[in-house]
């Protein structure tokens, strides 16, 4: 240390405490990260809280019972929530019915089918498109066009080739369970093409490639190897679309007649948790009526993280990464 | 036939299949596009569509500018919630959380993403509305801004994490605190990523409906205020649909396609951001 | 053979290194021991670098180059679950000791790394970013801006277009770039860690050439797999090898000729001669 570096003073390496901030930039960072992080937890925690207050008034009067209770009567002030969960069912299990097999189709298309490969950006953006579109603009659409539709159509064409079925009997308006289902499947679509096509793309080549050597055709590989192989993933992939259905509350309120009714018949009209919270919610009067309400959004809420939490596993195990979609 | 011969039918035959199912997948979009542009576009040529507010019922005419201002309002306060703090809870997980309280996070993220929206709306309502005692867009843009923040954290966490681990050595290794390093090189550097995030959230929250049913309520007057109840384009949609007058239904149609361009509007910005960005 | 014998010329022509009789040692690492967790990954690792001189680190990958250098300026502290204990003193303060600011010491001792890291922000930003955290005035800013690129011979080809984004320049160019933002910020030591790897034999010409420049007013340490790299750029060279638990130790440490030309040590001769690894 004989000469200075170049007539440059050093810095002291050693900070004195006059020198130190109390609080440093970096320890401040940190806390509002930290603070923002707590945010959310604290979000979580008064959410909870939020969805059971006001359903209080209605968990102490009918306690568990409200889950076996068929009814649901505004004037005597008794509610059961069976019919909402029956319709809620219901349609979301028609609305995988239809979606499940159109989505793997067009999954397999983007993954897999090596034919019309152009078609595949088109079929990408237009998946994309429908995800986008707010579901009350396909409420409005199902309530204008589908209905009729449904009521013109489809409803007595069903009538005639499966009318010895007990879901295909009774008169149809166009509004009712089986309608909800096919929007519900409009609307899972894109969710269940979206993961399904991840899923199929995550399977090794290899396997692929080893099939097709020993001379499969590619249905065969596809039958036998690929979905096989991607069964667990696929699962997630209709647990998301499930638990996404089961919420939607829009376009279902528009198109399913709100009557809380429990039918065996695809064309009669029912309700759904959401929708009866949507539908009623403006003419609630009492604590009890509104309880009710929430109760079923609780219900609601309880079903979904189920699901969901159920389905990511299942997706996140598979793949290794998150769900993009959804 | 032979053995071979049925092979390569049910080969054939699963591709068409295939073939069906995207038909089907494809057709309800472009239907369902065709008619909202159709029956959307006269109304909203319609005189007075952008810039009178409603008349009653029965009463020919009438506009929607009480929605658009709403829901400009709404989503407008709730992206000025959520952004922020999004993407500094977007930080905290891409820079501090690597740990269980991450984890936690990334958890409570992902269970809000599969929550209803209907239920966001039944938060708003209870914090909100119960407590100062009436509807107002303030509690719309907060159960908004909530059913927002898991869009906005994990674009902003994926971006972070993208951006390479040199780029904060660089800067650390020239003496400059962590603090500055994050805000100055990192978020910049991932900048895309993060608008793109906020975007595709702000397009999601303009298209909701169920959460305004208790929290904003809607309102065919003009208002401005956000401590009042106030409408929205995807309320009026809801609404006049319901309604037995022909020229609330065309609205009704009308405010649907311009939800729609709106829409379509902020998730092309997205893109087309994304790739100034990268050039 | 005949790679030993041209990097032993290489040697011969390289510039004596005066013997000082009383050497200004500006960077002295005391028994340095590195852990991952459980891991040890540097084994009583000493070295004494001398100011205004060139050091290398050669060793075979893995032996703990990269490890060593990174603990001169605290860079493993971003790494969680890492440790270092003994001494690494600059100007005599322990540079591994709690209380030392690791703000200040990082800029007395800057560092440049394998690949070429810009910012993504303009050229003049880059350089600017270090002063600017500093607080400078706009003027002073200006100087050193201007100061630092000419010293890394950036100044002629970018300064017509100072904000355009630095990532538009050639990896040299862009290695050039990082060079000069770190002497913006006028530290006294300069860490590189393979700076050249990702570099064509031009663009690593120009920084070995910038490096002799440099030595007149900083010290240098650097990493490199490439012994004539080491051999033609260095004064000093410390070899590099793990032990039988994995662990990085200093073999053998001395001025280059030496190390080339006389090594002590077997394992030294071994690598030097290509017969090993």
């Amino acid at each position: 240390m004989s000469q200075g570096t170049a007539g440059r003073v050093a810095p002291k390496l050693v900070a004195t405490s006059r020198q130190r901030p109390l609080i440093s930039g970096d320890r401040l960072f940190r806390a509002i990260a930290y603070g923002a992080a707590a945010l959310i937890m604290l979000i979580a925690a008064v959410f909870i809280v939020a969805l059971f207050i006001p359903a209080l008034p209605a968990i102490t009067k009918f306690g568990l019972g409200f889950f076996v209770s068929r009814t649901w009567d505004p004037v005597r002030v008794q509610f059961g929530a069976l019919p909402a969960i029956y319709g809620t069912l219901v349609t979301s299990a028609i609305a995988l019915l239809i979606a499940f097999p159109v989505g793997m189709g067009a999954a397999l298309f983007l993954a897999e089918d090596a034919r019309l490969r152009l078609l595949r950006g088109p079929l990408s953006f237009a998946i994309e498109l429908l995800a986008g579109i707010p579901s009350v603009v396909i409420g409005l659409w199902a309530f204008f066009i589908l209905t009729p539709l449904m009521r013109d159509n489809v409803d007595p064409f069903l009538k005639q080739t499966l009318g010895f079925l007990p879901f295909f009997q009774g008169s149809a308006s166009g509004y009712g369970f089986l309608t909800a289902g096919v929007v519900l499947a409009i609307m899972v679509l894109p969710i269940m093409i979206a993961l399904s096509r991840d899923v199929i793309r995550a399977v090794p080549l290899a396997l692929r490639e080893a099939s097709l050597a020993l001379g499969a055709t590619d249905a065969e590989t596809i039958w036998s190897v690929v979905l096989p192989y991607a069964r667990v993933g696929i699962t997630g992939a209709v647990l998301l679309s499930l638990g996404r259905a089961l919420g939607e509350t829009i376009a279902v309120t528009m198109v399913i007649g709100n009557r809380p009714e429990i039918s065996a018949s695809l064309f009669s009209t029912g309700y759904t948790l959401p929708s009866v919270i949507a539908n009623e919610f403006t003419e609630a009067v009492g604590n009890v009526y509104l309880g009710a309400l929430f109760y079923l959004g609780l219900v609601l809420v309880v079903i979904t993280i189920v699901v969901n939490v159920l389905a990511r596993l299942l997706v996140w195990r598979f793949t290794g990464s998150e769900p993009t979609a959804a | 036939m032979s053995r071979p011969m049925v092979r390569i039918l049910v080969d054939r035959f699963f591709g068409a299949l295939i073939a069906v199912s995207v038909m089907l997948a494809a057709v309800p979009v472009l239907v369902l596009l065709l008619f909202v542009v159709i029956k959307g576009l006269p109304g909203l040529l319609t005189p007075g569509f952008f810039t009178d507010p409603p008349f009653p019922q029965g009463v020919p005419g009438g506009g929607v500018f009480n929605a658009i201002i709403g829901t400009l309002v709404i989503v407008g306060i709730g992206s000025l919630l959520a952004v922020p703090i999004g993407s500094l809870i977007g930080i905290f997980l891409s820079e501090y959380g690597r740990n269980q309280l991450g984890d936690a996070v990334r958890f409570i993220s992902d269970v809000l993403t599969g929550l209803p929206s209907i239920a966001f709306g039944i938060f708003g309502y209870t914090v909100v509305v119960l407590t100062t005692h009436h509807f107002s867009a303030i509690s719309a843009s907060i159960a908004l801004a909530v059913l927002m923040l898991p869009v906005i954290l994990r674009a902003t966490e994926s971006a972070l994490v993208l951006v390479p681990q040199s780029l904060r050595e660089a800067g650390l290794a020239l003496g400059a605190p962590r603090w500055r390093v994050t805000l100055e090189i990192v978020v910049p550097a991932a900048l895309g990523g993060i608008v793109t995030g906020g975007l595709l959230a702000m397009a999601r929250a303009a298209g909701e409906t169920a959460p305004l049913l208790f929290t904003a309520f809607g309102n065919d007057i003009v208002q401005t205020n956000p401590f009042q109840p106030m409408g929205a384009l995807a309320l009026t949609v809801f609404r006049n649909a319901l309604v037995p007058y022909t020229n609330l239904q065309d609205q009704a149609w009308a405010a649907a396609l311009l939800l729609v361009m709106l829409v379509a509007t902020t998730n092309i910005l997205a893109r087309v951001y994304v790739r100034r960005i990268q050039r | 053979m005949g790679q030993l014998i041209s990097i032993r010329m290489q040697t011969e022509t390289a510039r004596r290194v005066e013997q000082d009789a009383d050497p200004e040692i500006k960077l002295d690492a005391r028994q340095v021991n590195f852990f991952y967790g459980d891991f040890q990954a540097l084994h009583d690792a000493s070295l004494a670098v001398q100011a205004r001189r060139i050091t290398a680190l050669i060793g075979p990958s893995g032996c703990g180059k990269t490890t060593f250098l990174r603990i001169f300026n605290r860079m493993h502290d971003l790494t969680p679950g890492t440790r270092a204990t003994g001494e690494v003193l600059l100007d005599g303060h322990n540079v591994l000791s709690p209380d030392v600011d690791v703000i200040q010491l990082r800029r007395q001792v800057g560092m440049l790394f394998q690949r070429p890291n810009p910012f993504p922000k303009s050229i003049f930003d880059n350089v600017a970013y270090g002063p600017h955290m500093l607080g400078w005035s706009k003027a002073r800013i200006n100087q050193v801006v201007e100061e630092s690129l000419k010293d890394t011979g950036l100044w002629e080809e970018v300064k017509t277009r100072l904000q355009r984004s630095a990532l538009n320049l050639s990896g040299g160019q862009q290695q050039r770039l990082c060079l000069a933002r770190a002497l913006a910020v006028e530290p006294q030591v300069i860490l590189m860690d393979e700076p050249a790897s990702a570099l064509d034999p031009i663009a690593t010409l120009r920084i070995e050439e910038l490096m002799q420049d440099l030595k007149q007013r900083y010290t240098i340490v650097i990493v490199t797999h490439n012994m004539q790299q080491a051999a033609r750029v260095s004064d000093f060279t410390a070899f590099m090898l793990m032990n039988e638990k994995r662990a990085g130790e200093v073999i053998e440490y001395g001025p280059t000729d030496d190390i080339f030309n006389r090594p002590k040590d077997g394992r030294t001769e071994d690598y030097i001669t290509g017969r090993f690894g």
